[in-house]
């Protein structure tokens, strides 16, 4: 049926709106140090985000969750404060610091007043550069992450992932918990967390992004006060890149939720991979891309399977996942699971059509700009950017790199990546895996999700 | 954050609902953001305010129903946040399910939420398309269409979302249960997704009678923050909203006043899927709108002094320095337009017990009772509530949330821009008074969740 079209706009060919002249500068510290700035004066604050090279994959054996303490204890005292005269003189200027490990970046987020500049960077420089790592504050943070392992336990959404990664690959570090496991948090000595601070937070694994009330020159000066005591180079270990076993595989963690949490996934790409960028529109169009996506309109839409169904890439330094997750009640898992394969499978057997393909593109393009609209945001972006290499000419190339997919392009790596027959699948509830909970179970289980998306610069 | 219709108010989500709401206004030194935002009002009754932000060619577009979950008639729990799923569904111009596809066609993203008090629609795109997102909210408003064919599988999806937020969830059933122990009878003891079995007999026309009642442009607030400014928004609103009639009569909210308990109340619930232990309290407190004037931004204060960071009281005392807890937060809900409440949670370490929990937190707050605030604390607790302000400057959907969720719950513009000064002015004298009418002859409702039990 025709609809009367009054939506006039809805029929233009959405032109993308080309990106606010982002004005980024790099700025290159007296002493060497580099940072990527857009300066903004608009609203008196600044924000700063830093990345290491070296995150939680990067902890020894028998130690998982050093590098997730170590993001703990930076703001525990520093130089000649203690922790709690630091975290006061924190909120005195009320400035916000924290710090973070995932599994390939020890990251920072330091946000300010433009007022209390000098004083904020000055305490980040502390924590970076002379923690104290006291003995109280060691214990007091490993009982509290003691905590957080005993609590992810409970929590389904953790335990399906750590199960999935635990069948996908076994014992590799990718495999760890972030946070480790109450034997490997006990085993982490004072020595241990001094040594990794050493050797991981250096200059030649750094990365910077500054965005806000700063223009070049003060920033540069800052560089060298923040950052110029770290040592010259970090000493990271190999991380051996893993691939996952082919087959396929469906664990399922028995427990009394009423509705089962699904995780799957499948070999992904990495994001120096020419295919990556025609993986990225190939995930919105399945199940990145919400009610725009396939999955969601025919588990949740069409079926009312479930509250939320999404896909995602996970690019990491050593490894690529495509990931998926679903929940739905007990009784449907089965038939929520043979309709997620179905579409992978027809997908990579059909590929997609011209209008699905433009509609991504006019989404993708289109909302690239809404990625730039906070200063915090934008830091973020350009954090990214850094971290995968991708020129700092990026933002403007982005999106041409978008508008040049074709339909050959996404039939090619939906084929590359699309295989259901080798989905790991975790499961976390009291599932029926029959595909119709009424008919003998003819199909064998596959496929589930991991996590989520991030912040990721794609 | 763009999680397809989701509710507002999620278990510890509230906190930082609460915590942002309290911080999001102005600030001290200079920092405030000048005039108020601009607002005005079309022929219709609809109002209209417009907050700029003019460093990214980008706009945030809501509209505002003055009708929440709170507004329900007893025995149809869930219906506003049904409606909300449903307003996806299409109208008599646009195709079933085809509203967020002709958003992100568009470059933007949408999503709504549903809270007590407000139900609210919002799309994030490049300005140029925001007479789009215009035409096609205003659209709505008024010509949606339903048929079982799409709202018998969304009743379902929102069965799922209640499955996955609360029966899933140990801690947010214990919070269900606490928050009807508080309210009594009052709808803010109800859960805002509605109890099951009566989302499970929720019907199209249901949807359909609601709809019809409160979604109105007389019962309606447009918000529009990003880079738009007064004089180029009043044009478009007049176009797109103002020429809407007013189909039903403006929306006056009288609901029965929330009887307290009358002696302290205490949920203890055991769940074989818990291994580890959670400590909660909920105290009444007024509202920012119930308030006494002199009292509304001092309740902020006592959260943040109390247990709000690593150097609250709390904090020090049960984490640092007693080493009996690994978390313990207080947190003050004022953004209601009936009665807010306080509240206190706690998680005792591996191997501890509630009751010393308990114990240490009671002492910490005699202590406060006793022996007063220090010039010290007060000084940094409006430092950083009112820094908080200019932090949430950065953030355009942030803003426009925070004037929206003040004025469904009856708050004026002028009160919301001049929050900080608000915070700057509150005493230590202001602070001792909102602590006692917190924390003395106050009965109040704890929560405990313990593992074990039956499954």
């Amino acid at each position: 049926m025709i609809r009367a079209l009054f939506l006039s706009l809805v029929l233009l060919v959405y032109q993308a709106a080309p990106l606010r002249a982002l004005d980024i500068e790099r700025v290159t510290s007296p002493g060497g140090i580099e940072a990527w700035l857009v300066q903004e004066d608009s609203i008196p604050l600044i924000v700063m985000e830093v990345a290491w090279k070296g995150g939680t994959a990067s902890d020894p054996a028998g130690k998982a969750g050093l590098a997730n303490m170590v993001s703990s204890l930076l703001d525990e005292g520093a130089g000649d404060l203690d922790a709690a005269a630091f975290q006061s003189r924190l909120d005195d200027i009320a400035a916000r610091m924290s710090f973070s490990a995932d599994n390939d970046n020890f990251t920072a987020t330091l946000s300010t007043l433009a007022e209390n500049r000098a004083e904020a960077f000055r305490l980040f420089s502390m924590a970076i550069t002379e923690p104290r790592f006291e003995e109280d504050a060691i214990e007091r943070i490993r009982a509290q992450i003691g905590v957080v392992i005993a609590r992810n336990a409970d929590r389904p959404d953790w335990m399906v992932g750590d199960a999935w990664y635990k069948a996908a690959l076994g014992d590799h570090p990718y495999a760890r918990p972030a946070e480790g496991t109450a034997e490997t948090l006990a085993a982490i000595a004072r020595d241990d967390l001094v040594e990794f601070a050493g050797r991981v937070l250096a200059r030649d694994n750094l990365k910077i992004s500054v965005v806000g009330a700063i223009s070049a020159a003060e920033l540069g000066a800052l560089l060298d006060r923040t950052f110029g005591r770290l040592p010259e180079k970090a000493s990271l270990p190999d991380i051996e890149p893993v691939t996952l076993p082919t087959g396929g595989e469906t664990v399922i963690l028995v427990r009394d939720f009423p509705q089962s949490v699904v995780l799957f996934g499948v070999e992904g790409l990495p994001r120096d991979d020419d295919d990556f960028i025609p993986a990225f529109i190939m995930n919105y169009m399945l199940g990145g891309g919400s009610f725009s996506s396939r999955l969601m309109e025919e588990v949740r839409v069409k079926r009312g399977l479930a509250y939320s169904v999404s896909t995602y890439l996970q690019p990491l330094d050593r490894a690529a996942f495509f990931f998926g997750e679903v929940g739905t009640k007990n009784e449907r898992v089965g038939e929520t699971l043979s309709i997620v394969r179905r579409e992978l499978a027809r997908m990579a057997e059909e590929g997609v059509t011209q209008t699905e393909l433009d509609d991504a593109k006019t989404y993708l393009t289109g909302s690239y700009p809404l990625r730039f609209t906070t200063n915090r945001s934008i830091a973020s972006q350009l954090l990214g950017i850094q971290l995968e290499n991708l020129g700092i000419d990026y933002v403007e190339r982005r999106n041409g790199l978008i508008e040049a997919v074709t339909v050959e392009d996404i039939a090619r790596v939906a084929q590359r990546l699309l295989k259901p027959e080798n989905m790991i699948v975790a499961i976390v509830g009291k599932p029926d895996l029959s595909p119709n909970p009424n008919l003998p179970d003819d199909e064998d289980m596959r496929p589930a999700p991991p996590a989520h998306p991030g912040d990721a610069p794609f | 954050m763009f999680r397809p219709r989701y509710l507002a108010a999620l278990p510890f989500a509230a906190l930082l609902v609460a915590v942002l709401l309290g911080l999001v206004f102005g600030s001290e030194r200079g920092l405030t953001a000048g005039a108020p935002p601009e607002s005005f009002t079309l022929g219709n009754g609809m109002n209209v305010l417009v907050i700029p932000d003019h460093r990214a060619p980008v706009v945030t577009h809501m509209v505002w129903y003055n009708v929440g979950a709170a507004d329900e008639t007893p025995g149809k729990t869930g219906l506003a946040h049904f409606l909300e799923h449903l307003m996806f569904k299409g109208t008599e111009k646009i195709e079933p399910g085809q509203f967020s596809r002709i958003v992100a066609r568009n470059g933007g993203q949408d999503n709504a939420f549903t809270h007590y008090d407000f139900t609210a629609y919002f799309q994030v795109i490049a300005k140029d398309r925001l007479p789009l997102v215009m035409e096609m909210e205003a659209d709505r408003m008024t010509n949606l269409v339903l048929t079982d064919a799409e709202v018998l599988p969304e009743r379902d999806v929102v069965m799922e979302e209640r499955r996955m937020r609360i029966e899933n969830n140990p801690v947010a059933t214990l919070q269900s249960e606490m928050g009807a122990a508080l309210y009594g009878d009052h709808p803010y003891g109800r859960d805002i997704i509605g109890h099951m079995n009566e989302i499970a007999e929720l019907t199209t026309e249901d949807a359909l009678d609601f709809y019809a009642r409160f979604y109105t442009p007389n019962n309606a607030t447009l918000i529009v923050a990003g880079d738009i400014t007064a004089r180029e928004l009043r044009p478009l609103a007049e176009q797109f909203y103002g020429s809407i009639a007013e189909r039903a009569p403006t929306f006056i909210r009288e609901r029965p006043q929330a009887v307290w308990p009358e002696e302290d109340l205490r949920i203890e619930r055991r769940d074989p899927r818990v291994t580890q232990a959670t400590w909660l309290r909920y105290f009444p407190a007024p509202s920012y709108r119930k308030a006494e004037t002199r009292d509304r931004a001092a309740f902020d204060v006592l959260a943040e002094i109390l247990g709000r960071g690593t150097t609250s009281r709390l904090y020090r005392a049960l984490v640092v320095e007693q080493g009996i807890a690994s978390g313990v937060q207080s947190w003050y809900e004022g953004s209601r337009l009936d009665d807010g409440r306080f509240g206190i949670y706690a998680l005792p370490r591996v191997g501890g017990d509630l009751a010393s929990l308990e114990t240490a937190i009671e002492a910490e707050v005699a202590r406060l009772l006793e022996g007063g605030i220090t010039d010290d604390e007060l000084a940094r607790a409006r430092t950083v509530i009112a820094a908080s302000a200019v932090y949430a400057r950065d953030n355009q959907r942030t803003m426009a949330y925070a004037y929206g969720e003040g004025l469904m719950t009856g708050l004026a513009i002028s009160q919301i821009h001049e929050w900080p000064e608000s915070v700057r002015r509150v005493t230590k004298d202001d602070v001792m008074r909102v602590a006692r009418l917190v924390f003395e002859n106050n009965p109040s409702v704890t929560g405990e969740l313990l593992p074990g039990g039956e499954s």
